[in-house]
């Protein structure tokens, strides 16, 4: 281009102005990158090589804007556009940048007729989306939940909702390593679900139960699948802690978004996490069924592998610990491994050491082994709440049984107490 | 968007100038297919242009009166051909870029049109029509990807467009392609200034029926010429037709005159061959001739009201007679002349109230 017109220059700082909000609003929401966007580590996984293209060519086409490159910007969108037919918000940058060569623009999406929530849910997801390329990435770092995986888990997937980003961690030698995070879709009415129909997205410990691919899904509900988009991993939601507090509430899963979208603004779903169908399929490749845990947060505390350590020790000393005094018959020594507010759901603590007690008097011998252990932090706790999954291997003089086994154990002044114990 | 006519022909007149001195005659005949274009008379107009075109194929100008009578006579395709090829031909003209722009936005093809209208701007960074055409096409993308962004199906947005673009073509004034769009009516304004028998005039061009009907191209280009009942687009026939307006002003004159208004729009349109414009003046549930399907019944007012001719339908001595607050029954003699065909007849014409606007639901003779 030779020349632009003077109504397109004029309007090409209104709208730089415009867009410089949001990108404001996105550095002030990570400070620590000066407002950069930070590259991607050379993943090199199998699902995850790919990083989402769309949401770069978006975020570089906003850049292009802030640096006042109009026609770059311009060319930046065709390209996601064309890429991905059905992103909206690229539709709607697009928009913006089409109508702002006519008239100076003062907001983003500039078009009547429409209910104002509509744009501004799209505004909303730009708003995250620029947020989140903003974000360092947790090179070397964990999420302080992560304190142990077993080694069957090959995946963890944690969730920040205050990101809308859910982190992929590959289980290397037992220590987590990052390799990708994806944009994700919250509940509309935003965390910490309470009731059935609150419409919002649980906060907690959670495992992928089954999976519900996209024939699966056309066979139980129809036309109505449409909205799960490729398919669809449930979730143990409410699960042993959430029904203690009293949640109620079900089918909260992990799944796709409708086939005539790319993405979904930020807060639109029922509860449910919504992921772009490409990054949900990247997803599913690494989920273990009954393995692969989900732990969701509001704001995910980071810290380096090794910080973990003395926690993942002293809980590693309490199992141990309660194995040994299992094994050792005395019962009141083992029974002291339980909280008084201990629960099973149908048990209360007196209940489940009368039921101890008769049963191990008939015994002449234990023998308990525990392996496959996986330790992760609850979030919302103080580093006091802890889920641990383990396989059992137990024998006894007149009973042998394997099974696998989910405990929350709770920090009680020094020490780490049983409050939950069951089958897994 | 803007169709290049007379500022066009005013440059590749030069052009012409420039290219060739002696060829005076072959000049007059592209003169006079000029003013058979403007008088609608469109496949005369056709075959001077080819003529003249037989003899100088590469002349820039008859190339381009050319593409636009194609383009009058709603043959796109042709029409996109021959202004292409001027644009290879002559690459620093603005204006074939710019009318194939128009043909590409009518068509849909906002993309193409962009790409045409930045060559024009390109190779004139000034050039008024060009960027308003691009104003418009950009406005009309940006709607499109709205519409995306927003999942909005709102109709056929491309369809409206080029649906819009035909009755502007019709109607024939450079100014209907922007409607709405009051304030920026400059450039349309100067090109019928530049061309003073503007098609627009085609309605008053028997001048002897209608003295001094369209005096001035200004008033005309501001007359939204799809939407007839507007004040100065009324005032006009009002000045030929025996005083309608005073007449029955007494009894209700409000009412009336909206619905004598529509009526000389509607004759309006007819004598203009626009085609768009005299259809926009039925009702949805007109009451066709003989039961006639609305499709037929539009084939057939289209074949005879486009047909490049000359006509004039004159109303005289209108009665309202208001059935009830939204139906009228207007009686008038209807004289009507084309080069072909001379009559007067008696007319009687009910008409509905639909929004602000009068629409025809009955047309029958006598009364």
């Amino acid at each position: 281009m030779i020349s632009a017109t003077r109504a397109a220059r004029a309007a090409r700082r209104v709208l730089s102005g415009v867009l410089g909000i949001a990108l404001a609003v996105a550095s002030a929401a990570a400070p620590a990158m000066g407002g950069h966007p930070v590259q991607r580590p050379p993943a090199n996984l199998d699902g995850f090589s790919t990083p989402p293209e769309a949401e770069a060519l978006l975020i570089k086409t906003l850049f292009e804007i802030k640096n006042n490159r109009l026609v770059t910007a311009l060319a930046e969108i065709e390209k996601a556009i064309q890429a991905y037919p059905n992103f909206r918000l690229a539709h709607l940058v697009k928009g913006d940048l089409l109508l702002a060569r006519t008239r100076p623009l003062t907001t983003m999406g500039n078009t009547n007729g429409v209910p104002h929530e509509r744009i501004e849910e799209l505004r909303e997801e730009a708003k995250a989306r620029l947020a989140r390329v903003q974000q360092e990435r947790p090179l070397g770092r964990v999420p302080r939940y992560l304190l142990q995986l077993q080694p069957q888990q090959k995946y963890a997937l944690v969730l920040d909702t205050s990101k809308y980003t859910l982190y992929v961690f590959e289980n290397v030698g037992g220590t987590p390593r990052y390799i990708a995070d994806y944009y994700t879709t919250i509940g509309k009415n935003g965390i910490d679900k309470y009731r059935e129909g609150d419409k919002k997205t649980p906060l907690g410990v959670y495992h992928v139960t089954s999976s519900l691919p996209r024939d699966r899904l056309n066979l139980m509900y129809g036309n109505k699948s449409a909205l799960y988009g490729t398919g669809a991993y449930p979730i143990n939601y409410p699960n042993e802690w959430d029904r203690r507090q009293g949640r109620n509430g079900h089918g909260i899963w992990l799944h796709g978004v409708p086939f005539d979208t790319y993405s979904r603004p930020p807060r639109s779903s029922d509860g449910c996490v919504a992921l772009t169908n490409e990054d949900l399929e990247r997803i599913g490749r690494s989920v273990q069924i009954g393995l692969t845990p989900v732990i969701i947060s509001n704001d995910i505390e980071w810290v380096t592998p090794d910080a973990s350590a003395a926690l993942r020790k002293e809980l590693a000393h309490a199992l141990e610990a309660w194995r040994a005094d299992w094994e050792s018959l005395d019962t009141d020594k083992y029974l002291k491994r339980y909280s008084t507010n201990f629960s099973t759901g149908k048990q209360d603590i007196a209940d489940w050491s009368d039921h101890k007690r008769k049963v191990n008097v008939r015994k002449s011998w234990i023998k308990v082994k525990v392996d496959q252990v996986s330790m992760f932090l609850y979030p919302g706790s103080q580093n006091d709440l802890a889920v641990v999954t383990f396989e059992q291997d137990y024998a006894s003089s007149n009973l042998t049984q394997k099974s696998r086994k989910r405990q929350y154990w709770i920090k009680e002044g020094k020490s780490w107490k049983i409050i939950y114990e069951g089958a897994a | 968007m803007t169709l290049i006519r007379g500022g066009a022909l005013a440059v590749t007149m030069a052009l012409l100038v420039a290219l060739s001195g002696p060829a005076r005659a072959q000049a007059d005949e592209l003169q006079e297919a000029n003013r058979l274009f403007k008088q609608g008379q469109l496949d005369r107009a056709l075959d001077r242009v080819d003529a003249h075109l037989a003899n100088r194929p590469k002349d820039a100008r008859g190339r381009f009166m050319r593409g636009l009578i194609l383009t009058e006579q709603n043959k796109s395709a042709e029409a996109i051909k021959v202004f292409t090829a001027l644009t290879e031909d002559f690459p620093e003209l603005p204006e074939p870029y710019n009318n194939l722009a128009v043909l590409y936005a009518s068509q849909g093809q906002y993309d193409k049109a962009r790409t045409a209208l930045e060559m024009a701007i390109r190779t004139h960074p000034s050039y008024a029509t060009a960027h308003e055409n691009l104003g418009d096409i950009y406005a009309k993308m940006a709607s499109q990807a709205y519409d995306k962004a927003l999942q909005l199906d709102r109709g056929n947005a491309a369809a409206q467009t080029k649906l819009n673009l035909i009755r502007d073509l019709f109607s024939g004034g450079p100014q209907a392609g922007r409607p709405g769009a009051t304030a920026k009516a400059k450039p349309p304004v100067k090109v019928a200034s530049t061309t003073p028998a503007a098609p627009v005039a085609k309605a008053a061009a028997p001048a002897a029926a209608a003295p001094a009907a369209v005096p001035a191209p200004t008033p005309v280009a501001k007359a939204p010429a799809a939407t007839p009942p507007a004040a100065p687009t009324a005032a006009a026939p009002a000045a030929k037709t025996p005083a309608p307006k005073p007449q029955p002003a007494a009894a209700a004159p409000n009412r009336e005159d909206a619905v004598l208004q529509a009526v000389t729009g509607w004759a309006k349109a007819w004598s203009g061959n626009d085609v768009a414009g005299y259809l926009a003046h039925y009702a949805p549930d007109f009451e066709t001739p003989k039961g006639m399907s609305r499709a037929d019944w539009e084939a057939q007012r289209r074949s005879r009201i486009a047909k490049p001719r000359q006509i004039e339908v004159e109303i005289q001595a209108p009665k309202v007679k208001f059935d009830d607050r939204n139906r009228a029954t207007v009686t008038f003699r209807q004289r009507y002349r084309s080069d072909t065909f001379k009559a007067d007849a008696r007319k009687t014409l009910v008409m509905v109230k639909s929004g602000e606007k009068w629409l025809i639901r009955q047309e029958g003779v006598g009364g």
